[in-house]
C-alpha cells in the first residue's frame, strides 16, 4: 500500500507548482497597465515551465518511480511592450511614447483558469487517495 | 488446511497491491498534464494481475535452460514489474507533445477507485467469512 502514500508526495508537487503558475498569473494581471518597473523598465510577462521530476527509488523491486512536477524555469516575455502616444505623461519617451508592460490579460486569464482547474484535480486526486486509504486502514474489521 | 482458506486472500492481496500502483501512475499523469513533452503511462491490469498470480498456479515462470541464463525471480513477476507499463498516444494532438487526455485520466482514476474499494470489501467479506468459519456457531 506504499505506493498509495506516494500519491500525495505526486499531487502534492503538482499542488505547489500549479500554485506557482497561479502566483506568476496573479503578479502579471497586476502588472498589465504598469508603465516602469523598479529598474526603469516596463514589466515583463513572466511564465512558468513545468518539468516532470521523478520521485522516489527507481530500482526498488523493479517499481518504476512516480512523475511527479516542479517548475524548472519562471522566464520572461521578451516581445516590447505596449506603446501609448501620451506626450503629457512623465515617463513618456522623446518621441511622446509610454511603454507599457507586454502582458496580455485575456492570456493571463486563460492561463489562470487552467492553473485552478489543474489545482482541483490533484486536489481531489488526494481527498480520494486519501478515502481509500482510511477504507484500507479499516480493513478485516 | 490452512491454504484454502488464505489462497483467495492472496490473490486479493496482489489485486489490491496492484490497483494502488495503477491509482500512483493516474495520479502522476494527473499532475503532469501540464507539463511539456509528458507520455502518459498506464498498465494493462488484466495483464499484470496474470503476472502477478501467476507463479501461485505454477505458470508463467520462464525457466533457466542454460549456463548463462538469468533466473527470473518469483518476487520479480510480481506486481511491480516494470515492463507491464505502457504508453498512452495522445487523442488529440498537442502543441507541447503532452499525451494527457484529462478525462480519459479521470474516468480512469474514478474506475480504478472503485476497483479497488471492491477488492477491499472483498478481502473483508473473505475474513469475515473465515471468521465465522473459525468460532463456528
Amino acid at each position: 500500500m506504499m505506493s498509495m502514500f506516494q500519491i500525495f508526495n505526486v499531487s502534492g508537487s503538482a499542488v505547489s507548482a500549479q500554485s506557482q503558475r497561479l502566483n506568476v498569473v496573479a503578479s502579471n494581471l497586476a502588472n498589465v497597465d504598469t508603465v516602469a518597473g523598479p529598474d526603469g523598465q516596463a514589466y515583463k510577462a513572466r511564465q512558468v515551465t513545468f518539468q516532470t521530476e521523478m520521485m522516489g527509488q527507481l530500482g526498488q523491486a523493479g517499481a518504476a518511480a512516480s512523475a511527479g512536477v516542479k517548475v524548472s524555469t519562471i522566464s520572461e516575455d521578451q516581445t516590447p511592450g505596449r506603446k501609448v502616444h501620451d506626450p503629457k505623461h512623465p515617463q513618456a519617451d522623446a518621441e511622446g511614447y509610454v511603454t507599457y508592460s507586454n502582458v496580455n490579460a485575456v492570456e493571463e486569464m486563460v492561463n489562470m483558469i487552467s492553473a485552478s482547474r489543474s489545482y482541483q484535480n490533484n486536489v481531489e486526486v488526494m481527498n480520494t487517495a486519501k478515502t481509500l486509504l482510511m477504507k484500507t486502514l479499516q480493513m478485516g474489521q | 488446511m490452512l491454504n484454502n482458506l488464505t489462497n483467495s486472500l492472496d490473490f486479493q492481496g496482489q489485486a489490491l497491491a496492484l490497483r494502488s500502483e495503477r491509482q500512483r501512475l493516474i495520479a502522476g499523469n494527473i499532475a503532469n498534464a501540464d507539463t511539456p513533452g509528458y507520455v502518459a503511462r498506464d498498465m494493462d491490469f488484466a495483464q499484470a494481475l496474470r503476472e502477478a498470480t501467476g507463479s501461485q498456479q505454477g505458470a508463467a515462470v520462464p525457466k533457466t535452460t542454460q549456463a548463462g541464463h538469468i533466473g527470473i525471480e518469483s518476487g520479480l513477476t510480481g506486481a511491480r514489474a516494470e515492463s507491464n507499463l505502457l504508453y498512452a498516444t495522445a487523442s488529440q494532438t498537442n502543441l507541447d507533445r503532452n499525451t494527457v487526455d484529462m478525462d480519459r485520466e479521470r474516468a480512469n482514476f474514478a474506475d480504478n477507485s472503485v476497483h479497488y474499494e471492491a477488492t477491499l470489501r472483498f478481502i473483508n467479506a473473505n475474513v469475515r467469512t473465515m471468521l465465522e468459519a473459525i468460532k463456528g456457531q
